[in-house]
């Protein structure tokens, strides 16, 4: 039937289907009609009143008949079967409702999981911004550098010239994540904001509800422009909803600022993992980033930014573009761009926010929640089949007295499609519950927890209904099958047990059985291997030591420390600290290693080291005082630390990780040898261990450290090595800290151990969605074998009894039971090993130091599998130990 | 009643459709200019027109209206549709190759 008889005839139908009685009525007036026109007119031929009639109705051949006629030329309504359908299966459900409850339980899940997934999806990776505009066109723009996979920043006036020459970007705009302290009142907070540039808020389309957003300029010159732009959650909930607020001061990293607009509700800005509270524009970035003013300086690496690409340019193309612009300028300014490219990532890959570390995670989760869906609907395909056995005799009957095969196969989607539909309707409300799920198991940072809304939008909705449709299909498919071979005679001959059709039957119960055991153990080797790999990972020495040692900072740069009253403060703080009962050590570094922030990255030059003529060796460093190795445990090969006297007035020094040593110096000792950094020769003085920098999961890189002093920053991390709990060595630093300057705030205090469990998070995430997801297939599995099994045991009763007779004891049929189950898991977990040694290779990035086909996690799947199994078994297998034989064979 | 003959039966929609693209027109009214046109010599009994009639409302060759007649009564008016006038247009055709074939045939006989 196409569309355009739809059009025509749908009125129709749904009139026939809604109105019966009344479109009943209108054919008998209209026969009737007919009828009196004939009447009228035999009697104007002179026919008298009771002829006319009766040679009227002759003509028309009798008005019921015509009536019945004229309702079966009506044909099948498909609607009126639809709805037939619908109210037939409400009732069937009704009829069982542990039954229906319980399948409907499975599809919720099983469809919600799925749901919740797409919604992080879409609200993470594919439509991160919901308020901006042209969101679609959206792309993140980034640095790349020669030779090394990843992303590094641009500078400010890379950016620019960008900015001025790309044809296919509609716009360009840079959105830093910056942090400040936030004193409104008594009360100061962590606030997180953006350095942007001052065509952000009309590059994105979002308009302040009051005040304004910047204007053209105010991303130029140094501390110039003193402005800010607050979200709306903190003008209402810190700032009271004020009406007033436009004009009004706020103090952000001391520096005051004039609030200039309120951002409008639902706009968190443009970060994955954090809700903005607050932008300034670039020209105040020496307020918010280390390392001065950088606006001019086109060596300093800093600028995250996106772009929005003009209609119908593709990002290849765009791309294309911007490596000849950033080709030209490695050309016109060698000296800090040789090697430097620029590259363009859809958003779900942006590398500089979280859509980056989260989208291995949400990939498998992806393939995880389709093998849970799998599962439940096996589960409840497998219920249906033993309903569609007790309805047998129905459906046979049914097919006796005139419904067509097509018919009752129609019936039968249309109850699995209730089934679904109430599912999905479920499983779209456990989405909207854990729309912002995902944030609980990453753990808050200095206080603010993180960001990561799902988003439950058409698209959302779409593939829902998308996969309610497959569930409907796979749910209804199983008990339709059972139809085509429904022996109608056989059926109808009461209920004589039909052993070839039942054999049929049970046939593809076991079926679905091993395929639940082989998905649910799939999910289970998958998730013992996540875990180990996590166990391995949060075991593995990160190069330093993470137990005792501490670290936080003081808000220094907030309270307007300049960089002598900052020395000052520094010096005398360490002291104090170091005067601690049960402190060993302190120390202070710019960045702490597997932290947040990220270390600078240089332009080094080694003496002796001839670079390959497009190579600009560049390589991380960090800041670090007097015994910051002695405070972290990390091992000196050869050499000495810092220490004090290596200030601004002494020569420089540095010193080197072994990977460097190796990679610069071909593995001779350097000390004394002289480093290239920013431009001065620095002398090495010691040689430091390998460890961990960013990620647990890093290769060996080089590394190299200067002293604090000669590469000064104001807010540096303060480490303590001490043998006080942490609740008490933090309590002595809040006085320490106190006793100098009553106006600092602490930071979050926490153990390195700490620090490294948040860097892993990622791993904690998987691990722990998918031994739920694991955990929730297990039991479907679970609940699937007990059903088969005890659908067996009753089925078997006669054989048991009579086995019983003939002397069979009650260890010999318990033994029987369950040798049946375990026969059906372990089909199960053979087919699953094979798939999951396909499979686990897809979780390569997540593993560490742990091989996708490790025997460790197959084996102890497949112990918790048996396990499972014989756990199942053992209430049908009691059961059938329970026969009476005497009482069997009477019957 | 009488159930007039196959071919009789298979044209009667062809017959409906034609009277019913010129004008629409109610189940009375098509049965008389059903027995005017064909001089009743098809003999179409009223009692098969109307199941006709709902047939190809059915299949959304015509569409009906109540509307009021010239008596002012209320009374079913069918018309027709863009697809009853396609399905005209196929049994027409239809109806010319068959009526070409079987007149061949006929003066095949007779020669």
């Amino acid at each position: 039937m196409n569309f355009e008889q739809w059009w025509y005839t749908l009125p129709l139908r749904l009139r026939l289907r809604f109105y019966p009685k009344q479109a009943d009525q209108e054919l008998k007036d209209e026969l009737r009609d007919h009828l009196e026109q004939q009447i009228k007119e035999n009697v104007a031929r002179g026919m008298s009143a009771e002829d006319a009639r009766y040679s009227a109705i002759l003509a028309l051949g009798g008005l019921t008949q015509i009536e019945q006629q004229c309702r079966d030329a009506r044909g099948a309504n498909i609607i009126e079967d639809f709805v037939q359908d619908l109210r037939y299966g409400f009732r069937q459900l009704c009829r069982g409702p542990g039954f229906s409850a319980l399948a409907i339980l499975c599809l919720t899940l099983g469809i919600g999981a799925n749901a919740a997934v797409f919604s992080w999806v879409e609200g993470i990776l594919f439509r991160p911004y919901p308020a901006v505009t042209h969101e679609d066109r959206l792309v993140a723009l980034a640095g790349t550098a020669r030779g090394e996979s990843g992303a590094t920043e641009v500078s400010w006036p890379d950016f620019l010239d960008l900015r001025r020459s790309c044809t296919r970007c509609d716009e360009l705009f840079v959105s830093k994540i910056t942090g400040s302290t936030l004193s409104i009142g008594d009360h100061a907070e962590v606030a997180r904001g953006s350095i942007v540039s001052a065509n952000y808020f009309d590059a994105i389309g979002v308009h302040p509800i009051l005040g304004r957003g910047f204007e053209p300029g105010e991303d130029v010159g140094s501390n110039a422009h003193p402005d800010v732009v607050i979200s709306y959650q903190l003008w209402r909930d810190r700032f009271k909803a004020d009406p007033q607020i436009i004009g009004k001061m706020q103090r952000l990293n001391n520096v005051p600022h004039t609030i200039i607009g309120v951002a409008p509700e639902g706009f968190y800005g443009t970060f994955v993992g954090w809700a903005m509270q607050f932008w300034v524009p670039a020209s105040m970035e020496e307020n918010f980033e280390s390392g001065g003013y950088k606006l001019e300086d086109r060596g300093a690496r800093w600028v995250e930014s996106y772009v929005r690409l003009k209609p119908g340019a593709s990002r290849a193309q765009a791309q294309e573009e911007i490596s000849a612009i950033a080709k030209r300028l490695e050309t016109n300014y060698p000296a800090t761009n040789r090697g430097c490219g620029i590259g363009l990532w859809p958003l779900w890959q942006t590398p500089f926010n979280n859509a980056g570390t989260l989208l291995p995670t949400l990939e498998i989760m992806l393939a995880v929640v389709a093998l849970v869906l799998l599962t439940a609907c096996a589960n409840v395909g497998n219920l249906l089949l033993v309903r569609s056995f007790t309805r047998r005799h129905e459906m046979s009957v049914r097919l006796a007295i005139g419904a067509s095969r097509a018919r009752l196969f129609k019936q039968l989607l249309t109850e699995g499609l209730i089934l679904a539909t109430l599912g999905a309707a479920g499983g779209l409300l456990v989405a909207y519950w854990c729309r912002h799920a995902l944030v609980l198991l990453l753990p808050a940072r200095s206080g603010v927890a993180m960001y990561l809304p799902g988003e439950i939008d058409w698209r959302v909705m779409a593939m829902s209904a998308g996969i309610c449709l497959i569930a409907t299909l796979i749910v209804g498919l199983f008990p339709a099958l059972q139809i085509r071979n429904l022996d109608l005679a056989g059926a109808l001959k009461a209920e004589s047990s039909s052993v070839a059709g039942a054999r049929g039957r049970a046939r593809m119960r076991s079926g679905l059985v091993v395929l639940q055991v082989c998905l649910s153990f799939i999910l289970l080797a998958g998730g013992v291997l996540l875990l180990e790999s996590l166990q391995k990972i949060r075991t593995t020495s990160p190069g330093f030591s993470t137990t005792s040692v501490v670290q936080t900072g003081a808000s220094v740069v907030a309270a307007g420390y300049d960089v002598p009253r900052a020395k000052a403060f520094q010096d005398e703080l360490i002291d104090r600290v170091r005067a601690l009962p049960g402190v060993e050590s302190a120390a202070f570094a710019r960045v702490t290693p597997l932290g947040y922030a990220t270390y600078s990255s240089t332009p080094i030059a080694v003496d002796g080291y001839q670079p390959a003529p497009d190579e600009q060796p560049a390589v991380d460093y960090n800041q670090v005082g007097p015994t910051y190795f002695a405070t972290l445990g990390i091992p000196l090969l050869s050499g000495r630390e810092f220490a004090r006297d290596d200030d601004e007035n002494a020569p420089l020094v540095a010193l080197v990780n072994r990977t460097m040593v190796e990679r610069y110096w071909g593995g001779q000792d350097p000390i004394g040898r002289r480093l290239q950094v920013k431009g001065g020769w620095a002398r090495v003085v010691g040689v430091a261990a390998d460890s961990k920098y960013e990620s647990m999961r890093e290769n060996p890189k080089p590394f190299f450290y200067v002293p604090l002093r000669q590469d000064f920053t104001r807010g540096p991390a303060l480490n303590i090595r001490t043998t006080q709990s942490l609740p008490s060595i933090s309590a002595a630093l809040v006085r320490e800290v106190r006793a100098l300057d009553a106006n600092l705030a602490l930071y979050e205090m926490i153990t390195l151990q700490e620090q490294v469990n948040r860097s892993t998070s990622p791993q904690l995430v998987a691990v722990t969605l998918v031994s739920i997801l694991g955990g929730l297939a297990l039991l479907l599995a679970g609940v699937g074998l007990y059903g088969v099994m005890s659908y067996a045991v009753a089925q078997s009763t006669r054989e048991l009894g009579l086995r019983m007779a003939l002397g069979a004891g009650a260890p010999n049929l318990l033994r029987l039971v369950i040798s049946r189950g375990l026969r059906l898991t372990a089909g199960g977990v053979l087919f699953g090993t094979v798939a999951g040694l396909a499979l686990t290779r897809l979780l390569g990035k997540f593993l560490y130091n742990v091989s996708p086909h490790d025997p460790l996690a197959f084996g102890s799947a497949m112990a918790v599998m048996t396990i499972t199994g014989i756990t199942a078994c053992l209430l049908p297998a009691w059961r059938a130990t329970r026969t009476d034989p005497a009482r069997v064979l009477r019957d | 009643m009488s159930k007039p003959s196959d071919l009789v039966q298979g044209t009667l929609d062809l017959l409906i459709l034609k009277i019913l693209a010129l004008e629409p027109l109610n189940g009375w009214a098509i049965s008389q200019r059903l027995k005017q046109i064909s001089s009743e010599v098809l003999g179409v009994s009223d009692g098969s027109l109307y199941p006709a009639l709902h047939k190809m409302e059915q299949r959304g060759w015509i569409t009906a209206q109540w509307r009021p007649s010239e008596k002012n009564r209320r009374a079913k008016f069918y018309s027709m549709t863009r697809l009853g006038r396609k399905q005209l247009e196929k049994e027409t055709a239809n109806w010319n190759r068959i009526s070409a074939a079987i007149s061949a045939i006929v003066k095949l006989k007779e020669a």
